[in-house]
């Protein structure tokens, strides 16, 4: 499937250089490094417990490693917090679905206008001309979201009642809102039916190419990691073993021994 | 539904036209008596008012605080002395400068959510009850070194007019209490309130999309604070008329408690329907008594079943609908309209038959 990119593939805008993560006395990542290209898709695999959900926390500043880096458009981090990642331009879903249950659809991917609110609590009281201003655009935003979503008819619905594949969706749709350059999205497919996750691998392409956001995923489901991504690296024990294009990744022998196993 | 003006969608206009129909022309011209105003309405706009600030930092933002009556007597003081030694403020400057100075109580004791939540966050937060009346016991100076422990409050004159009858401080009240609630539904539906709600129901997301923890929840215990110091303010100089620590102990938080709780979390409404509840029902039980029974049940039993009720009724809200009795009256309303509907529809296929 060749065919022209809008946005080509760059240079390395995510660099995460020898990070070591462990709690207490058990090591969930050790002296792990890769990179992410702008405005590619990037899949994380590996087997459970392979420290890929732990990965991505410590890149989007949840868990703090004990060791390593982080560096974004060839600038390191020094303090990674989530928000200070958020306002950088990266934003993410989470494994377990992390939406505000109780509100709306539209008022969770308003949430993820946050960052382009600029109007402060007193303003907002008395409604002055540039809130209404604001709120309007942001609307507008999320509008477009949730039709590019096909989530129009539930938009008004509290997420909570929703089922677990268009809260998956959901929890998309907020972090387009954010107009982020990176998504991590943390198994986006997790407990998807078929058809639901060629819906989700179709949005997630269509974003990519259509908005040039770079992709970073999670996922299980090798048939859908080998289709959608760009490239792949591959976690077993906290350790890369392999990293590189999805057929290159295929044919190495360490990550055939990861998943089908070996006699030691 | 389209928003009309402001963040208003028609309906809205509607109901606030009706609640200030009511409450501006309908109560005062048939509501005569002064026990009505002085026992009931007043103290029920001004403890509506201090349930709205609860319901910003515990139902909006999910901090479980408890110690708004603290908050409340930081503003009564705060009030009685700026009248006393700044008079050129006037009622409405010391008003809101007193809201303020709640406000940085609010923050101060506020600080401890960053680090603790739940039921430790609501231990914590006592402090700022107990501390308030502790230091306004300790220091003559906030009494104005008064010794009888009850301090008369001055009276009101707002632009040189003095507003003392029952039926003047009504509105006063209500127009405290009208303004402030407009402002507060105004950030409960923006993005003020948005931010406030992320936090409440996923702090992490909340963080990962840019919202900043520290500052929503400091934010939302400043304004709770406000709310409750204005509230406390008006307490004391329309419904008490005196000032004394032990009118705002714990008793009057776990009151606003009650009231948020009963009125529906997360609702604007619900802080007016739950006031209105706990304020009304010790009267109704009381006069049950006293109709009913003929005073056959002593005062202290109807005040203990009373106790019990509010006991039971909060249990039986938490588990069958969390949301309180504004959820009720929603629920009450759209049964009733589906009921309207479908009677509607009835009706006219009856009179489709009749005509065949």
């Amino acid at each position: 499937m060749e065919y022209e990119r809008k946005f080509k593939i760059g240079k390395p805008i995510l660099e995460v250089n020898n990070i070591s993560l462990s709690f207490g006395g058990v090591k969930a990542i050790t002296d792990t490094s890769f990179n992410v290209l702008e405005h590619e898709v990037r899949a994380i695999i590996g087997p459970n417990g392979a420290g890929k959900s732990s990965m991505l926390n410590c890149i989007n500043g949840i868990y703090k490693p004990q060791q390593g880096t982080v560096s974004f458009r060839g600038q390191q981090i020094p303090n990674i917090t989530p928000n200070i990642m958020a306002q950088m331009g990266l934003s993410r879903t989470f494994q377990n679905l992390a939406l505000f249950k109780r509100m709306s659809v539209l008022d969770n991917i308003l949430v993820g206008r946050k960052l382009h609110t600029k109007t402060n609590f007193l303003e907002v009281a008395l409604q002055l001309p540039r809130v209404k201003k604001e709120e309007k655009l942001n609307r507008e935003r999320s509008e477009e979201i949730i039709s590019f979503l096909e989530i129009e008819d539930i938009k008004d619905t509290p997420v909570g009642k929703l089922p677990y594949g268009l809260q998956k969706k959901v929890e998309l749709g907020r972090a387009l809102a954010t107009d982020s350059t990176i998504i991590l999205l943390d198994e986006p497919m997790a407990g998807m039916n078929v058809e639901e996750k060629r819906d989700m691998c179709r949005f997630i392409l269509k974003v990519n190419d259509e908005l040039g956001t770079t992709m970073v995923l999670i996922e299980h489901d090798m048939g859908v990691v080998m289709d959608i991504s760009d490239r792949v690296v591959v976690l077993d024990y906290g350790k890369v073993i392999g990293d590189g294009t999805p057929d290159e990744v295929r044919s190495n022998q360490k990550v055939i021994d990861a998943y089908l196993g070996v006699e030691h | 539904m389209k928003p009309v003006f402001m963040t208003y969608t028609k309906k809205d206009i509607i109901n606030l036209a009706v609640c200030m129909v009511l409450s501006v022309l309908v109560i005062p011209t048939f509501i005569t008596t002064e026990y009505w105003y002085t026992s009931i309405l007043i103290p029920w706009l001004c403890l509506a008012l201090a349930t709205i600030g609860q319901q910003i930092v515990m139902g909006y933002t999910g901090q479980l605080a408890l110690g708004a009556a603290g908050f409340m007597a930081a503003g009564a003081f705060a009030m009685f002395n700026l009248i006393l030694r700044v008079p050129d403020l006037g009622f409405v400057g010391s008003l809101i400068v007193s809201g303020l100075i709640a406000a940085a109580f609010g923050i101060l004791f506020g600080l401890p959510s960053l680090k603790v939540r739940g039921i430790y966050l609501m231990v914590a937060t006592l402090a700022s009850q107990f501390f308030i009346i502790w230091m306004i016991d300790k220091f003559g100076w906030f009494k104005n070194y008064d010794s009888s422990g009850i301090i008369t409050a001055q009276d009101i004159v707002i632009l040189g007019k003095p507003f003392t009858t029952p039926l003047a401080m009504y509105f006063v009240c209500l127009a405290v209490t009208t303004i402030l609630t407009l402002l507060a539904m105004n950030m409960a539906r923006g993005s003020t309130g948005r931010n406030w709600m992320a936090v409440r129901d996923m702090d992490i997301a909340a963080e990962s999309m840019g919202v900043s923890l520290l500052r929503t929840k400091v934010q939302a215990f400043a304004i709770s604070a406000f709310y409750c110091g204005v509230a406390g303010a008006l307490f004391a100089f329309c419904y008490l008329k005196s000032l004394e620590p032990v009118a705002f102990d714990i008793k009057l938080s776990f009151k606003i408690l009650f009231m948020c709780i009963l009125g529906g979390l997360g609702t604007i409404n619900g802080a007016f329907i739950g006031a209105a509840f706990i304020l009304l029902f010790p009267v109704l039980l009381n006069s049950v008594g006293n109709n009913v029974f003929h005073g056959a049940i002593d005062a202290t039993i109807i005040s203990s079943i009373e106790q019990v009720i509010f006991g039971g009724l909060m249990i039986i809200f938490m588990i069958y609908e969390p949301l309180g009795m504004a959820k009720l009256w929603e629920n009450l309303k759209v049964s009733f309209k589906s009921k309207m509907s479908s009677s509607g529809i009835k009706s006219a296929k009856s009179s489709a038959q009749k005509s065949e």
